[in-house]
């Protein structure tokens, strides 16, 4: 018998109607029913982190959240980081850092480290590291990840400064 | 990657796949006595339930041409029939319309097994009624007597100092993030069958399932798009794989599996587990005279394909004295069968514990003589002015740096302050290891040949072609996994046509677009697939110069392609752009005289013997007395691999390297209950580190260019992880230099740390000997 469930689920900006069996996984519901396979699946078991989504902008193991769980939710994906042709400055970071090498675990650091940016953090490499020790990556040694995400949180930084002077100006 | 539009297995669409799902042994060693599938097949979704009797029993058999003393042959069948010889081996496929309802009902097939007591450890050998092989009743699949000194015993009794020491490391998994998935579909109008796999080896993938299944070649296609890290894992031919194949072929109808992580850390492939029991002798000087090993390694069930279960065997015997002159060497390395999952070629192969043992005793030999160990290294090291340097175990090594980088990593060291950090008394105990080696790479088939695989590997091809407006498409016949081959390759090529690298594009990966190629694995991409590479753009852009000879009215010999033109050497203002070339040669050739062949392509192939890359490592820990936790806080490599083409990818994949290398000499290790049971089936278990565990890695580079290559490049994808077991031993045992330390196995745990401070330091050997 099938346990079936109509759920709403704003991905990305927009809005989807899915018919979900309850049991469905929100990585398989954005892999398969939306075609959004940046997210990848590393352990299915909540270790790796190469499924990371941010669910209301929190980041979330999507291996371990049931599609059904985001009815209602907004969910962001590694898709809507870049700006048509522009990548995010976390992006270009990642590739001016070398901070991939396979790529399959980049989509999850990717939304890990985009959702600690967005808290607006000190961003020391001590603290980074700690950040990051969420996810795995078994090929770069995660130097280039850190430096990409230190380097960012400190531009993010300093933009945030320029603005708030310009303000007060 | 950076965007999401990344083309991994499981991300191609295909909305008529099957997906499978494997049943697998519940119990390591036990004869199946009946398999009910009845429950399976009545579940709503599901298609089929196969067995091997279903599929024609399909099986691979991978060897080494010779004697059956030195190795026997065994099959590996795809699915287990009879007998099944470690638990996670599959049995039994079930095909349905989704993966939850083929898990579903994988659930639900019933496996009568009687269980036979299993072989978990070579101390158990012979002490089942039932030998894992009937070939193979004492459980050795490869025996060999690589070397043998009738005058080594003398040297032995004459010696200051004899070392008797036996080291160990546990059984790892490569573990890369993507596990191994594979989409087939038979595709009638092509005739062909199309397998998406990843895998670092689509050639041998497409001969493998071409022989399972019992087709020609040219009806099968196999395709690795994006490969999500390998290591080793994926060179090899999985049992999954020929299984899906041969299901989308009986069913004509596309069929995909993806492992999951627990499948891959408990039933996939392993490595990396061996045993060295070691006698070397020295003089009072420190000079090592003679070094006798007995070799051990646990191959796990079956001999994988292509590369068979000889390869860690072969590779410790060959190459275990390293970059030191041993007066007289002696080895005999074994294979042993065992109810685990077979052992793959993972990241390294033999190099990490070779390195491990030699650095060890110099160690030993060093403390017990009262030599600097530093010191003792550069005495008994290749020295510059003996290049090319012959050394008892028959391989003759051309000129690398190994003094230079000795020197320099300790210098490095010293300037960055960790003899002070060492001393430093805030309750924590430091230590520092210093080691070097070197390590074969880009074997070609003069090298591999000796190994008597039936199908021997090493040679690879290049095609390079430029199109009518000037870009240009390269293909290689090694296969990326995040290595990247699309840059450096361009690079190569680009170099040579006097182009931007932007304008040439690598295709890889696709046995219909790329003749053959031997893949990627064994440090030999950029040399051997780049080297074809680089013969086929030279080639070219000697055809590019004929057609502006022609057009400039100069001699070929006196153009050079530069920025994008070709142009008469010392004539200024005689040039043409090279896409003006291109587009004359396809649409406008009436207007030459000369038009060879009408196109711009050409053809290069590489085939070296191999070349030694060098480096010293050096690691300095910090241990934590009261839970015996240790951390790697700093770490330095000074690495030679020849002319580098790129230094961030080549820092890149040293950084990687250590990581796991890290990880083998302190966190990682898959271990089994003693009825054969695995413990290690999660990253809860099986401990990859991050990025808290890995510290920042300095690299330092030196240039020995190797003659072997037009570029002058050395192989260097595995060295990180060769080095950094041994390095990070050394600094533990340094740490607990006051507490008369002896730690030989690796992974060192916590509790082995504890022993040693609490002076019951025996108990490393033998916790690894149980469980292993």
């Amino acid at each position: 018998m099938k346990d079936q469930h109509l759920v709403t689920i704003e991905v990305n900006g927009r809005e989807h109607e899915l018919l979900l069996d309850a049991r469905r996984t929100l990585a398989d519901t954005l892999r398969e029913d939306l075609g959004l396979t940046g997210t990848h699946l590393g352990c299915e078991h909540g270790i790796c982190g190469a499924c990371t989504v941010l669910l209301d902008d929190q980041p979330v193991r999507s291996c371990l959240v049931f599609g059904v769980q985001a009815d209602g939710h907004q969910v962001r994906t590694v898709e809507s980081l870049a700006d048509g042709d522009q990548l995010s400055d976390l992006q270009q970071a990642f590739s001016d850092h070398h901070g991939l090498q396979c790529g399959f675990c980049t989509p999850g650091f990717l939304m890990l480290a985009e959702a600690y940016l967005e808290t607006e953090p000190e961003g020391g490499p001590q603290e980074v590291r700690e950040v990051l020790s969420a996810n795995l990556c078994r090929c770069t040694g995660y130097q280039g990840i850190v430096e990409a995400v230190t380097v960012v949180a400190a531009d993010r930084r300093e933009k945030a400064a320029v603005t708030q002077r310009a303000g007060d100006a | 990657m950076l965007r999401g539009a990344g083309r991994f297995v499981g991300d191609i669409a295909h909305p008529r796949a099957y997906y499978v799902a494997f049943v697998r042994s519940p119990v390591a060693y036990g004869r199946i006595t009946a398999i009910d599938t009845t429950r399976a097949r009545v579940l709503p979704g599901v298609v089929a339930v196969l067995t091997s009797a279903d599929l024609q029993d399909p099986e691979l058999v991978a060897v080494l041409e010779r004697p059956n003393e030195e190795f026997v042959r065994t099959a590996m069948p795809m699915l287990a029939h009879d007998r099944v010889r470690y638990a996670g081996e599959p049995i039994a496929a079930v095909v349905a319309e989704s993966r939850y309802v083929a898990e579903d009902a994988a659930e639900q097939v019933w496996c009568d097994i009687e269980e036979f007591a299993a072989i978990m450890s070579l101390d158990e050998l012979g002490s089942s009624a039932a030998p894992i092989h009937p070939e193979a009743p004492d459980g050795v699949l490869v025996d060999l007597t690589m070397f043998e000194d009738e005058h080594i015993a003398e040297t032995f009794a004459a010696a200051s100092l004899v070392l008797e020491e036996t080291f160990r490391s546990a059984r790892v998994s490569a573990s890369p993030l993507e596990a191994r998935a594979c989409l087939a579909e038979w595709r009638a109008r092509d005739e062909q069958l199309v397998l998406h796999a990843s895998t670092q080896i689509p050639h041998q993938m497409r001969t493998g399932v071409a022989q399972a299944l019992d087709l020609a070649e040219r009806q099968v296609r196999v395709i690795a798009p994006d490969v999500g890290g390998g290591f080793g894992l994926k060179c090899v031919v999985g049992r999954e794989e020929v299984v899906v194949a041969a299901i989308a072929l009986r069913l004509r109808h596309a069929a995909r599996w993806c492992e999951d992580r627990r499948e891959n850390l408990t039933a996939s492939f392993h490595g990396h587990e061996q045993e060295y029991r070691v006698r070397a002798a020295f003089d009072d000087d420190g000079l090592i005279l003679s070094l006798d090993a007995d070799i051990r390694c646990d191959i796990g069930a079956y001999s994988v394909y292509p590369f068979s279960c000889g390869v860690e065997p072969l590779m410790a015997a060959s190459e275990l004295p390293g970059i030191y002159k041993v007066g007289r060497y002696a080895a005999r390395a074994r294979g042993f069968a065992t109810n685990k999952p077979p052992s793959a070629p993972y990241r390294g192969v033999s190099r990490p514990q070779i390195v491990l043992v030699m650095e060890r005793l110099m160690d030993k030999a060093a403390r017990r003589l009262g030599i600097d160990r530093i010191e003792i290294r550069r005495r008994n090291t290749i020295q510059p002015h003996e290049f090319p340097y012959t050394g008892s175990n028959g391989i003759t090594y051309e000129p690398g740096s190994y003094v230079e980088a000795l020197d320099l990593c300790a210098d490095a060291l010293k300037k960055a302050g960790w003899w002070d950090r060492r001393e430093c008394t805030d309750g924590r105990l430091r230590g520092i290891g210093i080691i070097n080696f070197s390590e074969r790479t880009a074997y070609g088939t003069s090298t591999l040949s000796m190994r008597k695989m039936p199908m021997t590997p090493g040679f690879d091809v290049s095609y390079v072609c430029m199109d009518p407006t000037g870009d240009v498409v390269v293909t290689t016949g090694t296969c990326s996994q995040g290595q990247g081959h699309e840059t450096t390759f361009a690079q190569l090529v680009a170099d040579r046509l006097g182009i931007r690298p932007e304008r040439v594009k690598l295709r890889q990966g696709d046995t219909n677009l790329v003749s053959f190629g031997w893949g990627t694995w064994g440090s030999r991409s950029l040399v051997i697939g780049g080297g074809a590479a680089t013969v086929a753009a030279r080639r070219l852009a000697d055809q590019i110069k004929s057609v502006a000879g022609e057009l400039l009215e100069a001699n070929a010999s006196d153009i050079d392609l530069v920025d994008g033109n070709a142009q008469v050497r010392g004539v200024s203002g005689s040039q043409i752009s090279i896409d003006e070339i291109a587009a004359t040669v396809h649409f406008r050739s009436h207007t030459l005289k000369n038009s060879g062949e009408h196109l711009l392509e050409a053809r290069g192939m590489a085939d070296p013997s191999g070349m030694f890359s060098n480096a010293s490592h050096a690691a300095l820990v910090e241990v934590d007395p009261g839970t015996g936790d240790v951390r790697v806080v700093d770490y330095i490599v000074v690495e030679d691999c020849g002319v580098v083409v790129n230094p961030t990818i080549v820092e890149g994949q040293v950084r990687g390297g250590v990581a796991q290398g890290i990880a083998a000499a302190l966190y990682e290790e898959l271990a089994f209950s003693p009825d054969g049971q695995p413990l290690s089936g999660t990253f809860m278990d099986y401990l990859l580190p991050t990025a808290s565990e890995v510290p920042s890695i300095t690299i330092h580079h030196l240039e020995t260019p190797c003659d072997q290559t037009e570029t002058g490049s050395k192989g260097m994808g595995e060295g990180g992880l060769i080095g950094a077991p041994a390095a990070v031993v050394a600094a533990v045992n340094d740490a607990l230099r006051g507490y008369g330390a002896d730690i030989d196995c690796i992974p060192i745990h916590p509790a082995d740390v504890l022993a040693v401070l609490q002076g019951t330091s025996a108990a490393q050997g033998s916790r690894l000997q149980e469980t292993s």
